[in-house]
């Protein structure tokens, strides 16, 4: 993937203000690599991940995917349509907020992004047991409602859930974040071992330090820039 | 996002007023409505122009506030009132190719028979109060051409299990069941004649949370197992937002602003749906 010259800002009409997130970000990652962006709060970081994620809106700059279904395409361009196909199957995005479906148990939380991407219900029953047992989520879990998890247990479940896709490139925002420090090493340990699968990761850390020899390069955020 | 890929249902510059329009209200800009009323002819313009598309196995969400035509435009996608204007097209139909607005009565009571579905907000306008829920299921069978009593028997039951009306409550009559219950029976009938698109109208509506996460479960299960495409109606974001793909958001009988649903709801472009979006979180 290749960002070009991306930048969003907000405009709330109603308080007649104009926020600027990120101005003119350029980056680039390869297959396989681990990217690293690190910065202050409100730097921007959340902002670049939720633009390739199209949650935001891009407004001026290209961002260049190589999807193997449709090869290279401007995501910042993509129709709807194309962008919920690559959700679906090529891209993951595991929010800051580890965001939950209501009513939807742990299992069939996996089982449903497995089915989105065209498998059978018994494979990807299958599929999502493989998952959950490979997070390490205890199997007394699976089928009660992740309202109920640990911050730890959460995020495995939402790591377990874009993974299932096995997605070409996997965006993680904070998955640290809210951890204590056992949790975060275990964290450190799975990009470590989806790494080794081969998997292309661009993650935003408040502590990047926790993450190094892991990214192979990392960007450095200062309102709205990179430094 | 494919030459091939066709939608399930296409609706183009679909139109309906109540009131002849006058010269002050009638031009192509519509200037000086208030809101969708023309001060001088009293024409209430519910639904202007509205376009959009519907893929195999997605839910559209439409949000908007009260009185801005989301209930005008279904019932003009199910011929309950007639369209003054517009285009809509399904695949199953015609393979797509012919404005189903336009057809013959006849055909359309094929296409509302065989092609669709609907859930009504109120469930007195879906079902027949006093006839049992099976009954109410026979009854959309039987207009979809059923005549075999003991196979559409069979189907009724299947279906109310499906949607968790206990078996000893089938023969009841609607009157007597509780507001989820009777939308679980609407969604039922709907899906009867295994339409391949469902309309539905503000279904959680006025129910309590966990009734309401029942059928939320259900129509979610309905999307992926079944593929169905569907319409959702809901002035509910939380709904909206746990159920469509993508979302329009409407205002005085005009699609203002269109997208996938997380970004209207986390990065809403027009004035009215950041309003609606920022109030309510
Ligand atoms: N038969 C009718 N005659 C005149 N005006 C009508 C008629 N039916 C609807 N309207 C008007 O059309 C507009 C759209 O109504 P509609 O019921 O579609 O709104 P809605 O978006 O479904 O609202 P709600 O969220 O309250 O259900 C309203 O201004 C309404 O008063
Ligand atoms: N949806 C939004 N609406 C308005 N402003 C936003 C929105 N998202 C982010 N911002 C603003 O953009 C800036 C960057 O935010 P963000 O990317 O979340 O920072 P970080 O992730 O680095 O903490 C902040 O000033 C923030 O308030
Ligand atoms: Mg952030
Ligand atoms: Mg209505
Ligand atoms: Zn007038």
């Amino acid at each position: 993937m290749v960002i070009e010259g991306l930048s969003k800002s907000f405009s709330l009409h109603n308080l007649a203000i104009n926020i600027s997130a990120i101005e003119n970000i350029s980056m680039s990652v390869k297959k396989g690599e681990f990217i690293g962006i690190t910065g202050r709060s409100g730097s921007g970081k959340s902002t670049i991940i939720k633009c390739i994620n199209r949650t935001y809106l891009p407004q001026d700059g290209k961002i260049r995917y190589n999807s193997s279904r449709f090869g290279w395409i401007d995501i910042a361009e993509a129709d709807e349509r194309e962008m919920i196909y690559l959700r679906r199957r090529e891209i993951g995005y595991v929010s800051q907020f580890l965001s939950i479906m209501p009513r939807t148990t742990a299992r069939e939380l996996v089982q449903q992004a497995s089915i989105e991407m065209g498998y059978e219900k018994q494979q990807a029953a299958m599929a999502a047991e493989k998952l959950l047992r490979h997070f390490e989520l205890e199997p007394r879990l699976w089928d009660s409602y992740p309202n109920t998890f640990s911050g730890g247990e959460k995020l495995r479940l939402n790591i377990a859930r874009a993974m299932v896709k096995r997605p070409r490139l996997l965006l993680l925002d904070e998955p640290t974040a809210s951890l204590d420090d056992a949790s975060k090493v275990r964290v450190r340990e799975l990009i470590q071992q989806l790494k080794e699968e081969g998997t292309t990761m661009l993650g935003i850390f408040h502590d990047i330090d926790f993450m190094q020899g892991l990214c192979d390069r990392k960007y450095n955020m200062q309102a709205g820039s990179f430094i | 996002m494919e030459s091939y890929e066709i939608p399930v249902l296409a609706v183009k510059g679909l139109r309906k007023q109540y009131g002849d329009g006058c010269s002050y209200c009638s031009g192509p800009k519509k200037e000086g409505l208030e809101r969708n009323f023309c001060p001088q002819c009293g024409t209430v313009y519910a639904c202007q122009d509205i376009s959009f598309e519907v893929y195999e196995g997605e839910i559209l969400g439409v949000v908007g506030e009260s009185g801005s035509g989301k209930s005008t435009m279904m019932s003009c996608l199910y011929f309950d009132q007639e369209a003054t204007d517009g285009e809509v097209y399904i695949s199953g139909y015609e393979e797509g190719k012919s404005n189903i607005l336009r057809q013959s009565r006849q055909q359309r009571r094929y296409i509302k028979n065989h092609l669709m579905g609907i859930v009504y907000q109120n469930p007195e306008k879906g079902l027949k109060m006093d006839f049992s829920a099976i009954g109410n299921i026979a009854e959309k069978l039987i207009a979809a051409g059923h005549r075999n009593v003991s196979a559409m028997e069979t189907r009724g039951k299947a279906l109310l299990q499906h949607v968790n009306i206990p078996l000893f409550r089938i023969k009841d009559i609607p009157r007597n069941f509780s507001g989820g219950m009777q939308q679980r029976v609407q969604i039922a009938k709907a899906l009867s004649n295994n339409p391949p698109i469902l309309l539905l109208d503000e279904v959680t509506t006025g129910l309590d949370l966990s009734v309401q996460a029942n059928v939320l479960d259900l129509i979610k299960g309905l999307q992926r197992e079944l593929g169905i495409s569907i319409v959702v109606v809901s002035h509910d974001l939380a709904v909206i937002r746990m159920l469509a793909d993508r979302t329009i958001v409407m205002l005085n009988g005009k699609v203002v602003e269109e997208g996938l649903t997380d970004q209207i709801l986390e990065d809403p472009q027009h004035p009215y749906t950041q309003q609606l979006v920022h109030s309510l979180l």
